[in-house]
C-alpha cells in the first residue's frame, strides 16, 4: 500500500532503532507520554517498544476516546436507549464499556435495546432516513479528529430537515487535557509521574494545527512532536524527542509534515465553531472535571442535542472498586499496577474501560505486551 | 419424480407456515425445490434417512449450522457456504469428504426466489465437489422467529489408511504452511453488511478444500494437523492449536499473504487481517522437511497458489502465539476477545 509501507519498512525501522541507541543516553531515562490511544496500539501492535534501548520508556496518556469517556455519560446514553424507545448508533468500541454494574451497550441491547453500530455519522443519518418514524440518537464521542464528522452530520440534518436525529455529544479537546495532566499534583509537585515529552496526536493536529501545543511546551518546558500513527512514525517522533531532551530544547516540532501545518484545517474548524461550544467544564474518567475541555451543540442547533431532547434522571454512577483506570489514565500507574489485570479484568470480561477499546492501555498491554513480561521472566531467571 | 404441481405455494412467492406443516405444500417445496435441484440417487430413494455404502476406513463427521448475514454476498452466498463450511472439517481431519445432509430454517414470509437461488448454489457447491446431499430437513418458523434462512450441514467422510491428522500432533520445529492469503471473506462479508463502499470488490474465499487436502495428503502422509481459519482469523485458529497442543508459535508477519485491497479495507476500518474470517483456506503444521515439497504441492493446486511458510512451532512454554512484525518488533497475537470492533479513529 503506497502511503503505508513506506512507513512500515524493516531497513528504516533498524536504522532509526540505532539512531535512538546511540543518542539515548546511559546515564538517565526517556520518558515519553504517548497522549493518543493510537500510539499505544501502534506501539504493541508493531512492537516498537522491543526496538527501544532499555531506558526509553512510553508512558500511556489518557488519549483513548473510549477510555476517557465517564461512566455517568455512559448510564445516560443506555438510558436514552431504552428509556426513550430510540435507535442509539455508535462506534463500535463503546458498545463493550461497562457502565455503572458492568451495564454496557450491548448488554442492553440484548435486553432488547435498539443499539446499532455504526462506521460513521452518515451511517447514523442514513438510518434516520430510513427511520422517518423512529428517534435516532447519534452517541458522539472523541476528541479533534471525529468532531468535524458529527458537525457535517448536525449540518446535512438541519439542510435535510431531518426532525428525528439527534446527537449526544461527548467531544472532548486535546490541548486542555494535556494541560491538566501537566498541572496535576503526580507531575507538578509530587514527581510520581515523570514525563519528558509528548508524541503529539497527529489525526488531532490535522484538524487544529500544532499551534495549540505551543503554549505549554513554553509554559511546562516540555517537548512535544506532533507524530503520525505508523511505526516509523513513532519511532522517528520518538528519535526527535530524544534530541530535544538531550539539547535541552522544549519546542513543537512536527514530525507528520506529510498532512499536518501550523494553522490547520481551517475549513473543519469553522465548522465545528459553527455548530459547537466550549462547555465550562466536563468530566474525564481519570481526571476528573477539566475547565473547558469539551464541546456542547450551541443553541442555534439545539433542535439536534439529544441532552435537550431526551430528559435522563439523575443517578449514581459508579466504577468498580478497585479498578485503577483513573490512575493508569492519567500515568500514574501501568496496567499491572492494578489488582485486578489479568485476574478478573481481561478484554472478554473488562471491568473498566482501559481494557475494553483496542487503544486503551490496558487492552494494548493484555494483548500485545505480555511478550515483554515474558522476556524479563526469562531474563530475571537466566540473572538468577 | 415431480408430481406434484407445485405452482400454487410459488404464486405466493414466499414461504409460510404451511412449508414446514408437513401437508401439501410442505411435499411441494422439497419435491419442487430441493429434490429438483439437489437430486441424486440416494436423495430419490425418498426415505427419512439415507442408506449409504462407505468404503473401509476411519470414518469422521462434522456438522456446522449457517447463520450468515448478509445471505448473498460477493464470491458466494449461505447455500455454497453451507457446503464448503461442512466439507472442510471434514476435510481438515485429512478425510476424503463423502455424503453431506443438508437442514433448512426457514423464516415465514422469505421469498422462495431467493431459497431457490441458494439451493441451486448449494447443489453447484456439492456437485462440483462431487460429493452429494443425500438427505435433509425442513422446519420453517414465524416470521420475527429467524433470519430467512439458517442451513445446517452434517458431513461425513473416510480417513485414507496411514493419515492420523489431529491437533495434539502439533510439535515444537514443525513448519507452519498457510494456503493462501488471508482476510477476504471476512473483509467480503463486512463490505456488504455495513453499506462500505470500496473501489474494488473484495470478494470471500469460500471454496471446498478437500482437493488440496488430497493432494496434500498424498505429498505428505505424515502431515501433524490441518484447520481451516474461519471465525477468529488465523490469530484464533493458531491459539487453539497452541493451547490445545501446549506448544507456541513464531511468526515472520512478512510471510503472511494479505490482498492489497484487504490489508487496504483493514487500514480503514481499523482491523487486523490476522483476526478476520476466511473460508477457504487452510494451516498445515508439518514436519520441517516435509515443508518444501507440501509447498510445492499446495502451489500446484488452484486453492493453493499463493501457499507460504510463515511461522514454527516453538516450545514456548506459555503457549503464546508471537510474531516478527514487518519493522522487526515482537508481539503477541492473543486470542480475539468477542467481536472485533472497528476503532473510532
Amino acid at each position: 500500500m503506497k502511503y503505508v509501507a513506506e512507513y512500515r519498512d524493516k531497513d528504516l525501522a533498524k536504522s532509526v532503532a540505532s539512531a535512538i541507541q546511540r543518542e539515548a543516553k546511559p546515564g538517565r531515562t526517556y520518558n515519553i507520554m504517548e497522549f493518543c490511544g493510537g500510539h499505544t496500539h501502534a506501539i504493541f501492535r508493531y512492537g516498537v517498544q522491543n526496538l527501544m534501548p532499555e531506558n526509553v520508556h512510553f508512558v500511556h496518556g489518557p488519549g483513548c476516546p473510549v477510555c476517557v469517556l465517564p461512566v455517568r455519560r455512559l448510564d445516560d446514553a443506555v438510558e436514552i436507549a431504552e428509556r426513550h424507545n430510540v435507535i442509539l448508533c455508535t462506534y463500535g468500541d463503546m458498545m463493550r464499556v461497562p457502565g455503572t454494574k458492568q451495564r454496557s451497550l450491548i448488554r442492553a441491547k440484548a435486553d432488547g435495546a435498539d443499539i446499532r453500530m455504526v462506521y460513521s455519522t452518515l451511517d447514523a443519518l442514513k438510518i434516520a432516513r430510513d427511520n422517518p418514524e423512529r428517534e435516532v440518537v447519534f452517541f458522539a464521542i472523541g476528541f479533534e479528529t471525529t468532531t468535524p464528522p458529527t458537525a457535517v452530520a448536525i449540518k446535512q440534518a438541519e439542510e435535510e430537515g431531518l426532525k428525528n436525529f439527534s446527537v449526544f455529544c461527548n467531544h472532548v479537546l486535546t490541548p486542555s487535557a494535556i494541560g491538566h495532566i501537566l498541572q496535576s499534583p503526580e507531575v507538578r509537585e509530587l514527581g510520581t509521574v515523570q514525563i519528558d515529552g509528548f508524541l503529539g496526536p497527529s489525526h488531532v493536529s490535522s484538524v487544529i494545527g500544532f499551534e495549540p501545543y505551543e503554549y505549554f511546551a513554553e509554559e511546562f518546558q516540555k517537548p512535544v512532536v506532533i507524530a503520525g500513527f505508523e511505526p516509523l512514525d513513532v519511532m522517528q517522533s520518538t528519535l526527535m524527542l530524544i534530541r530535544q531532551i538531550n539539547e535541552g530544547r522544549h519546542e513543537v516540532e512536527n514530525e507528520y509534515t506529510r498532512v499536518v501545518t501550523r494553522e490547520g484545517n481551517l475549513k473543519a474548524q469553522a465548522l465545528v465553531s459553527d455548530i459547537f461550544e466550549l462547555r465550562t467544564s466536563f468530566e474525564w474518567r481519570g481526571l476528573g472535571p477539566v475547565p473547558y475541555s469539551a464541546l456542547q451543540i450551541r443553541e442555534n442547533y439545539a433542535d439536534f442535542d439529544a441532552e435537550r431532547r431526551f430528559e435522563v434522571s439523575p443517578k449514581q454512577s459508579r466504577e468498580v472498586k478497585s479498578c485503577e483506570c483513573p490512575a493508569i489514565l492519567r500515568g500514574v500507574k501501568k496496567p499491572t499496577d492494578c489488582k485486578l489485570f489479568g485476574t478478573v479484568c481481561t478484554p472478554d470480561n473488562p471491568m473498566g474501560s482501559c481494557m475494553v477499546s483496542s487503544e486503551g492501555a490496558c487492552a494494548a498491554y493484555w494483548t500485545y505486551g505480555r511478550y515483554r513480561d515474558k522476556t524479563a521472566r526469562q531474563q530475571k531467571e537466566a540473572a538468577a | 419424480m415431480n408430481a406434484i404441481d407445485t405452482t400454487v405455494s410459488r404464486r405466493k412467492g414466499t414461504i409460510d407456515m404451511a412449508h414446514g406443516g408437513g401437508g401439501r405444500a410442505m411435499a411441494e417445496l422439497i419435491t419442487g425445490l430441493f429434490q429438483k435441484h439437489l437430486g441424486n440417487p440416494i436423495l430419490a430413494q425418498g426415505n427419512d434417512a439415507a442408506l449409504l455404502d462407505t468404503p473401509t476406513g476411519r470414518l469422521v463427521m462434522s456438522t456446522d449450522g449457517h447463520v450468515i448475514s448478509p445471505i448473498f454476498f460477493p464470491g458466494g452466498d449461505i447455500g455454497s457456504l453451507s457446503v464448503h463450511g461442512t466439507l472442510n472439517d471434514v476435510a481438515m481431519a485429512g478425510a476424503k469428504p463423502l455424503y453431506l445432509t443438508a437442514g433448512f430454517i426457514l423464516e415465514e414470509g422469505y421469498p422462495l426466489a431467493d431459497l431457490e437461488r441458494i439451493v441451486v448454489s448449494m447443489a453447484h457447491a456439492a456437485r462440483e465437489a462431487s460429493v452429494p446431499i443425500v438427505t435433509g430437513d425442513t422446519k420453517v418458523v414465524e416470521k420475527g422467529k429467524g433470519d430467512g434462512v439458517f442451513i445446517t450441514t452434517t458431513g461425513l467422510g473416510v480417513v485414507p489408511e496411514g493419515v492420523h491428522v489431529s491437533i495434539e500432533r502439533a510439535q515444537p520445529g514443525q513448519a507452519i504452511l498457510l494456503s493462501g492469503s488471508i482476510g477476504d471473506h471476512g473483509v467480503a462479508i463486512l463490505s456488504k453488511r455495513e453499506n462500505l463502499e470500496f473501489e474494488t470488490e473484495i470478494r470471500s474465499d469460500s471454496a471446498a478444500l478437500h482437493t488440496l487436502v488430497a493432494d496434500m495428503v498424498a505429498t505428505a502422509p505424515g502431515i501433524a494437523v490441518l484447520r481451516d481459519p474461519t471465525r477468529g482469523g488465523l490469530a484464533a485458529t493458531l491459539n487453539e492449536i497452541a493451547r490445545a497442543a501446549k506448544v507456541g508459535m513464531h511468526l515472520d508477519e512478512a510471510a503472511i499473504p494479505v490482498k492489497p485491497d484487504v490489508a487496504a479495507a483493514c487500514e480503514l476500518l481499523g482491523l487486523d487481517p490476522l483476526y478476520v474470517a476466511n473460508e477457504g483456506k487452510l494451516i498445515c503444521l508439518c514436519e520441517p522437511e516435509d515443508a518444501e515439497p507440501l509447498l510445492a504441492a499446495m502451489k500446484a493446486h488452484p486453492f493453493g497458489k499463493d501457499a507460504a511458510r510463515i511461522g514454527t512451532v516453538t516450545d514456548d512454554a506459555a503457549h503464546l502465539v508471537e510474531m516478527e512484525t514487518g519493522i522487526g518488533g515482537l508481539r503477541v497475537v492473543d486470542w480475539l476477545s468477542g467481536e472485533q470492533l472497528p476503532r473510532i479513529c
